[in-house]
């Protein structure tokens, strides 16, 4: 295969580990809006938490789109 | 289009001397660096010059940033932790100054660069060795061995729990690392596209676009830099911990 489209597709699949990152966070802040809506008084307290936990997951998905960052700009 | 990695070059502003055959070269990042330092030094110390019992607005600064590192420590180390308290603060206050001098037009991201977040990470995981090794001797060792496992499981858990600490400090490293760098290469890509649209004729008038979604992307980008100083010091309490506590 030619190396630089091998290049692009590589890319690309790298891409799709940001897929696991999408559901993560879906899920990290659905569950936070259903318990914060059955107990609002309490949500305010776990703003910090919900911002600890959407930066962690985020990081997941940073790793793989830094993968295809680096193939695209500088292999 | 515009190289996005142009950014984080590292350019050399003079010379200092040479070691053997290493150059020693005072760079952009260097100079970054020290600009932050004597930010956060002039900041914390014209804010408490004279303290007063109703704050005026900069002592207010401080001392919710000082309110917000302690509570963090306190909440994940314990009252003990909190002679670690001058260490987080001020990894705390360097990532959070490095990280916003990132968001500044031209300005140069100092924790883009993975040497950078390793010595960070490097720093915190040598104080939780060394201060665990000297507080609680061959005990800190208990920290690898997980209590109430029955004996055959316990060397495959020692193996995991062995594995999880060394890859602390690169998992720490990394993940600063990896949200300024990516962050910073999303913004050029966009802002690539707002150029790139502007010279293609008739559809230039779909230019505002991509701009507003640049303009989105630095408010989530400043939102980041703000969080991962955040995570930075809580992961780093949580780890400190480890030397306060480490039977499990």
């Amino acid at each position: 295969m030619d190396p630089v489209a091998a290049k692009y597709i590589g890319a690309g699949l790298a891409c799709l580990g940001m897929a696991g990152a999408g559901i993560g966070l879906g899920n990290l802040f659905g569950q936070f809006l259903s318990g914060s809506l059955r107990n609002p008084s309490a949500a305010e307290g776990q703003r910090g938490t919900l911002l600890l936990g959407f930066a962690l997951t985020e990081a997941l998905g940073i790793f793989s789109l830094l993968i295809a960052l680096l193939l695209l700009f500088a292999v | 289009m515009a190289d996005p990695i142009h950014q984080f070059e590292l350019k050399p502003i003079f010379k200092l001397g040479r070691i053997g055959n290493t150059e020693l070269v005072f760079t952009n990042s260097a100079l970054y660096m020290l600009a932050a330092v004597a930010v956060i030094v002039l900041l914390t110390i014209f804010a408490t010059r004279r303290g007063s019992l109703v704050p005026g607005r900069l002592q207010a600064m401080a001392e919710m940033s000082y309110e917000f590192v302690a509570n963090t420590v306190r909440s994940s180390a314990g009252e003990e932790g909190m002679r670690f308290m001058p260490l987080v603060f001020s990894l705390f206050m360097f990532i959070l100054i490095l990280n916003l001098f990132g968001m500044v037009p031209y300005g140069f991201t100092v924790t883009s660069h993975i040497i950078i977040t390793f010595a960070l990470a490097a720093v915190v995981i040598g104080t939780v060795i060394v201060y665990g090794l000297m507080k609680h001797g061959t005990h800190f060792f208990g920290l690898f061995v997980p209590s109430g496992v029955p004996a055959w499981l316990l060397p495959l858990m020692v193996a995991i729990e062995v594995i999880s600490f060394v890859s602390r400090p690169i998992s720490l490293s990394v993940r600063l690392f990896a949200n300024m760098l990516a962050g910073h290469i999303a913004l050029k890509i966009f802002a690539g596209f707002v150029a790139t649209l502007l010279t293609a004729g008739f559809w230039s008038i779909l230019a505002p676009l991509p701009l507003a979604l640049t303009v989105a992307l630095t408010a989530l980008e400043v939102l980041v830099a703000v969080l991962q100083a955040y995570v930075f010091a809580t992961l780093t309490s949580i780890y400190l911990n480890d030397a306060l506590h480490p039977g499990h």
